[in-house]
């Protein structure tokens, strides 16, 4: 009788903490170093450069982004389930702009692996995206980034000596964006 | 059986119950990605061109997965007409070329143009395929019988009995402006296509 009852505590033990662990949660296999390798071009947008705080020319680097904090979006254009979570995305941008703790702190960026700066504004035009969005026409940033499907979410922090920490990645949609910022906010510790 | 171990019986059952549930939820938005049947790099181009810039479009007649057919002729002096041919559905760079054309509507409308999408795929097919990327707003037709009529007819039809990744740009005349027969693993660049509706008269 006491076996049968500690087996049967154990297994709801171990039920408990499967369904207790955020089913959104992932091990990061992309490491910061990868992250701070990426060059992208200064957006010609002057809000776009505004957001992020950028000033100059030329190429930028995610550590130069004024923020504590970067979400970025890996996405296509083509790519459906990316289209199905624009507008869920589009909430977690106004989420953090609506939180005065966290406005400025997290910004957000998206790429778009495999398309052209055409394809990009399509996308961005059609679904109204807030946040700057970058071409990676080539797919060098797909490749850096271990060629993850679409619609991927990095957690990148942005280290007070420049170096950056991804600390959550997601693939696919996140359904929630409240409950999705909820779990970015405790993960980076911000 | 005694009621103490009924009720161990019972959460225990619950929580397996729970369990296997947490699993179907968390499946639900990887289902789609696990339809697409992944293909293997194949031979770039297998066909023979037997139309020509400057020449006219054959006219065609095909079923719409909307319902009700679909003739190349109905758009003669209305509208530009851009095919797209895809290969076949649920082929991985196939289930992404026409989501994205479906979201460039006001790129096709800007040149008065009509798209229309065309598999070698029968009409059951291309319903269920076409459902999973949202409301299409141009026609999606079926060459499915007499297999690959239409596809043949525009040189394109390849020996596996799927068609090549195509476009042609047909003006308000019915001439061929434009015939881009693609490397079926990739996907042809939205930009070439804008570079020669920008050339045709709306």
């Amino acid at each position: 009788m006491l076996k049968t009852k500690v087996i049967f505590f154990a297994v709801l033990v171990f039920c408990l903490t499967v369904l207790s662990t955020p089913v959104a949660a992932e091990q990061s296999t992309i490491r910061g170093d990868v992250i701070a390798s990426i060059t992208l071009p200064f957006p010609q947008d002057q809000n776009a450069k505004n957001y992020l705080g950028l000033t100059g020319e030329g190429s930028f680097t995610i550590s130069q982004i004024k923020a504590q904090v970067v979400i970025i979006e890996i996405f296509n254009m083509y790519c459906n389930n990316c289209q199905r979570e624009a507008p869920r995305v589009n909430e977690l941008y106004q989420a953090v702009n609506k939180d005065q703790n966290l406005k400025g702190k997290i910004k957000m960026i998206g790429i778009g692996v495999g398309n052209t700066p055409l394809e990009v504004e399509v996308f961005k035009k059609n679904y109204t995206i807030p946040f700057p969005l970058f071409p990676d026409e080539d797919y060098t940033i797909h490749k850096a980034t271990g060629e993850v499907r679409t619609p991927y979410f990095i957690g990148i922090k942005i280290n007070a000596d420049g170096s950056l920490g991804v600390f959550h990645t997601k693939e696919g949609g996140f359904q929630n964006p409240t409950q999705f910022l909820k779990q970015l906010v405790a993960a980076s510790g911000l | 059986m005694p009621k103490r171990r009924i009720c161990y019986r019972g959460l225990f059952t619950g929580a397996i119950a729970l369990l296997c549930l947490a699993s179907v939820t968390y499946g639900v938005s990887d289902t789609l990605k696990d339809n697409v049947y992944q293909v293997e790099q194949l031979k770039p181009i297998d066909s023979m061109p037997k139309l020509k810039v400057g020449g006219k479009a054959p006219d065609f007649t095909l079923p719409a997965v909307a319902g009700g057919k679909v003739s190349l002729s109905q758009y003669r002096g209305r509208k530009n007409v851009v095919i797209s041919f895809v290969p076949a559905a649920w082929t991985p760079v196939c289930s992404e070329q026409w989501p994205g054309y479906n979201i460039a509507k006001p790129i096709f409308d800007q040149y008065n143009a009509q798209l229309i999408g065309i598999t070698v795929d029968n009409i059951p097919t291309l319903y269920a395929w076409t459902n999973q990327m949202g409301q299409l707003w141009f026609p999606a037709l079926s060459d499915f019988w007499p297999h690959g009529a239409v596809a043949d007819k525009y040189g394109i039809l390849r020996s596996d009995g799927t068609s090549e990744r195509a476009l042609f740009v047909i003006d308000k005349k019915g001439i061929i402006r434009y015939i881009d027969i693609h490397d079926i693993n990739k996907r042809p660049p939205l930009d070439d296509l804008v570079k020669e509706l920008e050339k045709l008269t709306k």
